[in-house]
């Protein structure tokens, strides 16, 4: 636990204030070298009751990349990603074994609580989900559930939030107003605000874009460019395009297994695993 | 840009007066839900010992076989039956009047009305179930009855006509409104099924649709029958303080309900029997309705149409 | 080959089309009858009210001479019903429905408290009064006051309010919650700030209809023996008090016709009463029934 509080947190000035527009292509995996891993698993199994869904997962995930998980349906992608941050455990007959390490720390060891793992672990969900509440409380929700009152400190991280989100302009004259009356990939960049607003290292999307048009699709990826500079992020994916368009490396599971975990460039150019290679090549899923 | 550091913050605001917070919350819940058994308890328990009471001075076997309720007087009679047929013969006609019209509304408003209809009809059956019971008396008694009077001669002021057709009415939405949501359960694949064959609505309807949510419909009956069984203020007012076991529905009658209100709007005397016999009554009532609503559950349960 | 001979089908089919026609027409008939009698009764009522409803009826005390009797004392000893009832029944409603909702773990002792909620709600009314009678009039020496009826229909109404604040809980979609604990808001923190706001008009809804049924809820009081005879309304919730649906039973039951009227001029106050609760419920619910 000490371990965690005291780590600095190793990111770029964070740019707030100003949108800076940067060219979303550039290939990131080059940047800067040798990153720390952010997450690790060893040997970690998962059931749901009798059903082994996930098996044997050995994967690291580095700081300030987009890893992706790609597989078909049912092969296990979204519970594993729940598992990161025990939200998995909302489902009461599931059993883990093995260790998942955040910054070397097993998430599972009674040290850490779920609710301190999830503070530093943020999580968006397949659908937008806003709260009932207007935007600014949506976005204020986290610092205040873990007691911070001041209205000055408060403004300031909605503020901060939005603006990462890429959302300050469009709704910055209707920070009262309920999160309901916005679009679907409005209220799921605010919910992406919402998630930063604790200032996480991690940020766990589970098929960020798969309720989303397109346009709005593309909104959020570029903002996942953006984001990685201050976070890791490790997103689901149903969406081959997607999973090469943005991510660093790629994971492709398949029935509950790891079958390939690479830089995301070989897993869908130069696959090792014929399964790997029917399933980016859309032979199946 | 930002002069804060919000994870710093949150670690110095952790404090374990929330750890606490936590555990304490879902014991004060579950203590303050069992207030809800004790009530069940305090019911069992007051019936059950002032029952008890009651027959240590009166003779059970008589209360469960004889039809004579007489309980003033030296001698005092308690032979439950005669309460039992003033309530059956008010439930009767209640029921007999309640169930085609109720059932009749809600085959309209599910397979019949347009949805601007539905939502002006619903309110109005919400309204009728608002109304409280004793208003229903008044108007049992000072409407129904001299209406019943000037056609049908032989009734008199206090009968079980009037009181049954207003406890019907009072009964109406409950089965209008659960019948309907059962008829709206079934799914349209099935009407389109029958339909596209060239069957009428009403066929449709007879034949596929309330034989489908016939589990339903039924347990909304049962429930609403028992509602009316314990149905109290429209019978005291309207059908008369005279227990008799005959199956007159013209004249004055008790029912059970009507019985507990009489005595405790007078002055039984603390201790009596007449007090007592208060609690036997209620538990007879008690026991009869929680059968009904037991049955009702059952029925929703072990029938529940799997579409 | 034919089995079917079509001209049989032919010739039975404007007999089928015309009982289906008919019918409507019968189902249409009952649909009305609600509305009808609704009608009626109040219209039925209100020419009954007509002369007698006026200011002095709503500020005279209850009296045994018609020209001087009064809905005052049983209009205020209502509303000091309500001061005892409301808050008990939904502290313990509301309560009970998050718990079942929320915390209560899958066992065989919450679906006993279940169901327990759920026969509770068909008790009949006069039965409460019993529970009333025996626990706080006698065995807790309240007497027949303010304080043992308020707590009598608190219980009456529990089981409305828990099944209709259940409902309204259960309402709130999943994701929402999800959401909460992904920030790492603990279980209280989510039902307290998130899942009970969300809820709170559908539990609103039932706690005014809830309270609309004990208003006019007559039966236990009787039982009880709530007085129609007092010339003073109470101080305390100790105080002895009158009620409207008790002084309307009592003017009913007098023998003199011009109480009938009285009686009349009390319903149009509590039916009154009813339909504004009624209204707001319906408001609420309106305003706020697209939220997801």
């Amino acid at each position: 636990m000490v371990n965690i509080m005291t780590k600095e947190k190793n990111t770029v000035t964070r740019a707030a204030g100003t949108t800076v527009v940067e060219d979303r292509f550039r290939d990131s995996a080059a940047d800067d070298g040798i990153r720390e891993p952010v997450f690790k698993t060893n040997n970690f199994n998962l059931w749901y009751g009798d059903n082994h869904a996930l098996q044997d997962i050995n994967l690291t995930f580095n700081q300030n990349e987009i890893s992706a998980i790609i597989g078909p349906s049912g092969c296990g992608k979204s519970t594993f990603v729940k598992a990161l941050n025990r939200m998995v455990e909302l489902v009461p007959v599931v059993r883990t074994e093995g260790e998942i390490l955040y910054l070397e720390n097993n998430i599972f060891d009674r040290k850490m609580t779920v609710e301190e793992l999830r503070t530093k672990v943020g999580m968006v969900f397949q659908k937008p989900n806003p709260f009932p509440k207007s935007i600014y409380d949506n976005v204020a929700y986290g610092p205040r559930v873990h007691g911070i009152r001041k209205k000055k400190v408060l403004d300031e991280v909605v503020e901060k939030s939005l603006r990462d989100a890429a959302i300050w302009e469009e709704v910055k004259d209707r920070l009262n107003e309920n999160a309901y009356g916005l679009s679907g990939g409005q209220q799921q960049r605010v919910c992406i605000a919402r998630a930063l607003a604790t200032e996480p290292d991690v940020i766990l999307m589970d098929e960020p874009t798969s309720a989303l048009d397109p346009v709005s699709t593309t909104k959020v990826e570029d903002l996942m460019h953006e984001l990685k500079k201050d976070y890791s992020l490790i997103v689901v994916t149903h969406n081959m395009q997607q999973a090469a368009r943005v991510s660093d490396t790629t994971s492709f599971f398949y029935q509950g297994y790891v079958v390939e975990h690479d830089d995301t460039k070989i897993i869908f150019e130069n696959p090792r695993d014929q399964r790997t290679e029917d399933y980016v090549s859309g032979r199946f899923g | 840009m930002s002069n804060y550091n919000i994870q710093e913050m949150i670690q110095k605001n952790k404090s374990n007066k929330g750890a606490f917070v936590e555990k304490s919350i879902p014991v004060i819940l579950f203590l303050i839900t069992s207030v809800s058994v004790l009530a069940t308890i305090g019911i069992l328990y007051t019936l059950i010992s002032q029952s008890l009471e009651f027959f240590s001075r009166e003779s059970f076997t008589t209360f469960i076989t004889s039809a004579d309720w007489n309980p003033y007087g030296a001698e005092p009679e308690f032979g439950i039956w005669a309460l039992i047929m003033g309530t059956l013969k008010v439930v009767v006609i209640a029921t007999v009047f309640a169930v085609p019209v109720g059932l009749g509304a809600a085959i309209y408003l599910s397979e019949y009305a347009t949805e601007r209809l539905r939502k002006v009809i619903k309110p109005v059956l919400e309204v009728l179930a608002g109304i409280p019971t004793v208003v229903y008396g008044f108007f049992a008694i000072n409407f129904v009855t001299p209406v019943l009077q000037s056609i049908w001669s032989e009734i008199s002021l206090y009968n079980a006509v009037s009181a049954g057709l207003v406890v019907g009415i009072m009964i109406i939405p409950m089965i209008a409104s659960l019948s309907e949501d059962a008829l709206s359960a079934v799914p349209n694949s099935m009407r389109e099924g029958s339909l596209g064959m060239g069957a009428t609505r009403l066929e449709t309807t007879f034949k596929i649709v309330l034989s489908a949510a016939v589990s339903g419909i039924i347990a909304s009956i049962v429930l609403a029958v028992s509602r009316a069984i314990g149905e109290t203020m429209i019978v005291s007012i309207a059908a008369g303080s005279t227990p008799n076991a005959s199956l007159d529905i013209t004249s004055s009658l008790q029912t059970m309900t009507g019985f507990i209100v009489q005595i405790t709007s007078g002055d039984a005397a603390y201790g009596s029997s007449l007090y007592f016999s208060l609690f036997a009554v209620g538990m007879t009532l008690f026991v009869i309705t929680f059968a009904m609503n037991i049955i009702s559950q059952w029925i929703t349960k072990r029938y529940r149409e799997e579409y | 080959m034919q089995l079917i001979d079509k001209s049989v089908i032919a010739g039975k089919r404007s007999g089928r089309l015309a009982l289906n026609n008919s019918m409507k027409w019968a189902f249409f008939l009952c649909t009305t009858v609600g509305l009808v009698v609704l009608v009626t009764l109040i219209v039925d009522t209100l020419m009954d009210a007509v002369g007698y409803l006026d200011w002095d009826f709503l500020t005279s005390f209850s009296s045994a001479r018609v020209e001087s009797a009064g809905f005052y004392g049983a209009v205020i000893g209502s509303l000091w019903l309500m001061v005892v009832t409301v808050p008990a029944a939904i502290f313990l409603s509301v309560a009970t429905a998050l718990y079942l909702e929320e915390y209560a773990p899958k066992n065989r002792l919450t679906d006993f408290i279940k169901i327990n909620v759920s026969n509770l709600a068909g008790v009949p009314s006069v039965v409460f009064g019993l529970l009333g009678l025996a626990i706080f009039v006698r065995a807790m020496a309240m007497g027949n006051s303010v304080l043992a009826a308020g707590l009598t229909l608190a219980l009456m109404i529990l089981p409305v309010i828990v099944v209709s604040s259940q409902e309204a809980i259960r309402s709130v979609p999943s994701s929402v919650r999800e959401a909460s604990i992904g920030m790492g808001a603990t279980k209280w923190q989510t039902v307290s700030r998130i899942i009970l706001p969300a809820a709170i008009p559908g539990i609103i809804t039932g706690i005014i209809l809830a309270i609309s049924r004990a208003i006019g809820e007559t039966a236990p009081l009787v039982v009880i023996g709530v007085p129609t005879t007092l010339l003073v309304t109470p101080d305390g919730v100790l105080d002895s008090f009158q009620a409207m649906p008790m002084q309307i039973y009592a003017w009913i039951k007098m023998p003199q016709e011009e109480f009938q009227y009285l009686a009349a001029a009390g319903i149009i106050v509590l039916l009154a009463i009813l339909l504004l609760m009624n209204s707001v419920a319906i408001f609420i619910r309106y305003k706020f029934s697209q939220r997801y």
